[in-house]
This record gives structure tokens, sequence and C-alpha cells, in this order.
């Protein structure tokens, strides 16, 4: 919206003097909706027109729960998959060894990553016993929720 | 130094628009710098122009210095204005600002150094006089036991290389300390692999109070309190200014301990000291300062009618203060909420999407700091702040009136929100009387005093 916190109270100024319960203003740059609520005026405004086609919209994610129980693939290995969207780091801070490498046993409750989102650490339990067999997803790299991680060989 | 005339903004979301708002207000040129995810962004639309700084992760976009120094390069604009998290308190990118001759809006190179690192901030908090909180290394018993005569029980030991509650004892009873202190030996030995312990004052019941400074180098002035005890996890929900329930001794002491930091430091710019006041003892501490503008400023600039912004920058341009103590003056009583993208019934989990519908409450005594409008989208990259409400009110007991009210008509759809939790604190009696303390929230949390759920879905 290109019109002012200024701009907003002098027309609710001259809306208070009027039995008006509503205003809608529609221009090319902005679109604003003024009502009365309960005692008070509300304000709306819109983004709307110019928004990028690719911009697209990132789904909510409501909880940190781990997914379904994991079932072996046709080749035997068990998935690791994000819980969660965000970025996606392999060790405890820059420069560390990684939590896992290939070839490293992990317990379900084993830490195999980090995601972070808005800021926030989420650690990544393995949720999956084994041996580490393939890495798919990069240090540092932009994870959707459920994609690949890694693949475990299952502990015999 | 030099007039500002273009200005480049080093950071996104609803702080770049509260500085495009100033500038537009002083005739100064934007340059804002945007990543991927928000070039479509509101701030994106409101600058006047518009550079791409990279793809969306902070590490690669905002908190790159070249990439920044780049833009700035490109643009031509004189000053950068960093806002606050990102590069704001970024010594060597205040460096590379200077090298490139841009001006850094912020305070000075040394003085960056000086409170960045907490130890060195401490130590100049202490040649300037001011109180931090008391204590001491222990080696023998003995003289921890007088050091602890001489702080006042209750006491806390500490391992010097500690974190995570390993190592610490509360000690009430002077009985207790010798055996106290080789648990906390022992602990932070296995823990740590480092035995030293550390005593200090047990601060049992803390507010979180801060002062506001402006500085020429020369002439330093408060801007009074802001009570930020409201706090989870040190994220601070709900600010207010002036602090309330303070004696005047008290609130006088805590404004003089700030300026005269700032005159030890010979202080150029905005900055907050904050302090930790022991509610039980009566006293005060130095905590740490912050060299940028804050999130809650605007209680200040609504208690104080002063613009932070326009202050910063006129610093920055090298002009002397253009007011004295004197001149500055408190009217009625300021509170923020701050609404953050986060599912309060579900530990508080970040929530990015797209904001369908942004309902915010209007009218005089109201001023709502924001990027969000209907149809925003809420990035994962970032922190979870969609926005912040502010309301005056001529005493405190009106504020909190016109707050209720206001938080009631603000209605988000499309991300969880904190809402029903501001409004739970809005209502709780100990807020409402005034001067909680930081474990305020916290404990109504954890003993799940409040209804988090939002009602159909």
């Amino acid at each position: 919206m290109n019109l002012s916190h200024e701009d907003v109270q002098e027309i609710l100024r001259i809306l208070d003097e009027t039995t008006y319960d509503e205003l809608t203003l529609e221009t090319d740059r902005f679109t604003l909706n003024l009502k009365r609520k309960g005692g008070g005026w509300t304000q709306e405004t819109k983004l709307g027109g110019k928004r990028k086609e690719e911009g697209g919209s990132v789904a909510s994610i409501n909880n940190t729960k781990a997914l379904d129980e994991p079932t072996p693939t046709e080749d035997g290995l068990l998935d690791i998959r994000a819980p969660m969207v965000g970025t996606f780091y392999r060790s405890p801070k820059p420069g560390s060894d990684p939590y896992v490498a290939i070839d490293s046993e992990v317990k379900k409750d084993s830490v195999i990553g980090i995601i972070e989102v808005m800021k926030l650490m989420n650690s990544i339990p393995a949720g999956v016993s084994g041996e580490v067999v393939e890495i798919l997803a990069e240090d540092a790299e932009f994870v959707e929720k459920g994609q690949l991680l890694m693949r475990v060989r299952p502990s015999p | 130094m030099k007039n500002i005339n273009r200005l480049l903004i080093a950071n996104r979301g609803e702080i770049a628009v509260r500085i495009i708002r100033t500038c537009k207000q002083l005739g100064i040129e934007t340059v804002l710098i945007a990543s991927e995810a928000d070039l479509d962004a509101l701030p994106a639309r409101l600058a006047d122009e518009v550079v791409n700084i990279g793809p969306p992760p902070s590490q690669k976009s905002y908190l790159d210095i070249d990439a920044v120094i780049q833009a700035a390069r490109q643009s031509e604009v004189d000053a950068i204005h960093p806002g606050y998290g990102f590069l704001s308190e970024n010594a060597d990118f205040a460096n590379a600002c200077e090298q490139d001759n841009i001006v850094f809006i912020g305070p000075t190179i040394a003085q960056l150094h000086a409170i960045g690192d907490k130890l060195q901030a401490r130590e100049n908090a202490v040649t300037a006089s001011l109180p931090v909180i008391p204590g001491g290394s222990v080696s023998e018993i003995d003289a921890a036991a007088s050091l602890a005569q001489e702080i006042g029980y209750p006491v806390l030991i500490k391992a010097v290389s500690g974190g995570g509650g390993k190592g610490m004892k509360v000690v009430t009873n002077p009985d207790d300390l010798l055996q106290a202190i080789t648990l906390a030996q022992a602990e932070a030995e296995n823990a740590f692999n480092d035995d030293r312990v550390y005593l200090e004052c047990f601060v049992e019941s803390g507010r979180h109070i801060e002062v506001q400074i402006l500085g020429d180098g020369d002439n330093i002035i408060h801007l009074g309190t802001r009570d930020c005890s409201i706090q989870r996890r040190y994220q601070k929900l709900v600010e207010e200014a002036p602090a309330p329930l303070l004696s005047d001794e008290l609130r006088d002491a805590i404004e003089q301990a700030a300026v005269n930091f700032g005159k030890h430091l010979a202080y150029r710019g905005a900055g907050t000291v904050e302090f930790l006041v022991d509610v039980t003892r009566g006293s005060f501490y130095f905590l740490e300062m912050n060299a940028r503008i804050q999130v809650e400023h605007p209680v200040t600039e609504t208690i104080t009618g002063l613009d932070l912004i326009a202050q910063q920058i006129r610093l920055a341009e090298g002009k002397p203060l253009g007011l004295n103590q004197d001149d500055v003056s408190f009217h009625g009583h300021a509170i923020e909420c701050r609404l953050n993208a986060e599912d309060c019934s579900n530990d508080f989990l970040p929530c990015p999407g797209t904001v369908t519908q942004a309902i915010f409450p209007a009218g005089s005594g109201i001023r709502i700091d924001t990027h969000i409008e209907s149809n925003s989208n809420v990035p994962p990259f970032y922190d979870s702040l969609l926005g912040k409400l502010i309301v005056w009110g001529n005493d405190r007991q009106e504020a909190i009136k016109h707050m209720q009210s206001a938080i009631a008509r603000c209605h988000i759809e499309g991300v969880a929100t904190n809402i029903l939790l501001q409004r739970a604190i809005l209502n709780e009696s100990a807020f409402v009387e005034g001067g909680v303390d930081t474990g305020f929230l916290p404990s109504h949390l954890a003993a799940g005093d409040w209804d988090l759920e939002a009602k159909n879905g």
C-alpha cells in the first residue's frame, strides 16, 4: 500500500463524522478497506497486481512430529525424509564434523542433521536404525517437507 | 561527513517499511536490497528502487557483505541503514562501508567492537562505574565464603565454561556453600572438562529494563525507559514505555547509568543500554548494550514524539544532536505487542505461508508497523515477526484497555499467529497490575494457564 499511516488517520477522521460503517478504496496502486467493528476501526490492505507468478506460496507447516514409521523400499533400504521445510545442515556448526557420514551407524534417536526454519534450529532424528549408505541432501540445501535426506540399510 | 540524499536499506520486513517511511518524509531516495524471496513483498513495492541481492537464505543475501557493498556501489547511495539483526552490529560490515566511503548508519567501528564483545562490554561498564552483576571466580573455599557473604545470599554457582544449566547451583544457606561448590566443580569437570566455577549474585526475580539513548559523540541524552520483561527464551513479546512501577530514585539511577555508559564510549547514534532490575534487592545491573535501532523503538517514539530513524540518519551525517535532555518530554504510556507467525499451541513452531487475510485495528492512538497485507507471503527463511501493534494511552490503564480492544479487532488468516497468547497476557491480572518479572511468561506457559488453541482451526 502506498498510503501512509497519516493518510489512513486522515480518512478515519473524516469517516468518524459520518454514519458510514465501511469504506473501500480501490485504485491501481492499492486497495484499502476500513470497517467499523466493536467500538473501533479496522483496516485491511491488499497486495495485488504484479505478484510474481513463480513466487509461489510456501505451504504452512504445523508440526515437527516424525513422519509415519518408514518401511523398507524395494532395495531393502530405509528412507530418512525431512519432517519440515527449511535449510538442512549436516553439522552442528559451520566447519565442524557432520553428524553422520556414509557408513555411520545410526539409531532411531540419533541426530542426523539440523533443519533451520525461520531462525529456529530443529535437530532431525534418524527415526530408523542402521547404517547410512546414501546422503542425498547437501549441507545448507533448502529442503521441502518430505524430501529424501538419507538412506539407511537396516541393522540385521 | 556528508548529507544523505540516497540511502540503501540492508534489511527486510517491517523495519524496511519503517525506514522507507521516514526517508519519504525527509525526501531521501531509497534503494532496497531484496532476496529472491522478498522481491514481491511490500517493502519492495514501497522503495524507489530494488536490487536483487541473491538467493533466499540470509547467508547468501542479507548477510553477504560483499554483495551488499556491491549493491550500494552500483546504486550510488550515500549511506546504508542496516535496520536490526543481519549486519546491523557487524564491525566488518561497518568497516567495509567506510572503505567504500559509504556512511554506515550506526555507531563508530570502535564502538561496535567495544559493545559487541560481552566481556569487553562488561569491562567498559565497570570502568564507567555502572553496576554489573556482582561475582567472581572461586578457587579457595574460604575466599568463596567471604565473597558470598559480601554479595549476600542467595548466590549462584556457575561453571566458567558452562551452559545448559550444567554445573549451576543456587545456594541460599551459607552452610551449603562448600558442598554446592564441590558438586558444581565435579559436574563442570564432567561436562566441560574444566572444573573452574564462578560465583555470582542470584537474581530470583528480575525485570528487563532498558534505556534508549542518543549521542553525537559529545552530547548524550536518554529517552527514558522501556520494560521488556515479557519474554520467552529471550524473545520479547510485549514492551512498554515508560517502565511501570519503578521508584523515582531507581528510574533516575538507571537512566543516568545509561547516559554515563554512552558518555564513557563517546557514543554516536541511537543505542539501547539493557539492565536487569533485581526486584527483591531493589538494585539494578548492566546487562549489555545494543548499538542499533531496536524492534521495540516505537513505544519510545510514541511517548516522546521523536522519530528515532530520522535521529539516526541525522547523527550518521555527523550533525550534532538537535536537542538537549531538557527538550525531551514524556507523554502518557505506550505498549507494543509483537505479532508473530508461530503456533503457540505447538511449542511455538514458526508458521511460514501465505497470509490470506490481514485485518489490523485502526484509529487514533493506534500504530501498526508491518510489512504484511492480505495475500502477503511469509517466507520460511527469516524470522517470524509479522508486525507490531502499538497503542498509546494517557496512562498505563488506558493503554492496556486500548490494546485489549485493538488486538480484539486484529484478525490474521492463513498462518498461525500468537494473537491468542497476546490476548491472554493482556488479560492476566499480574500484567494489568504491572511490573511483572521475566519469569511471568514462562511460568504461565509451563502451568498451562491459558487456552492457546485456535478455535475452528
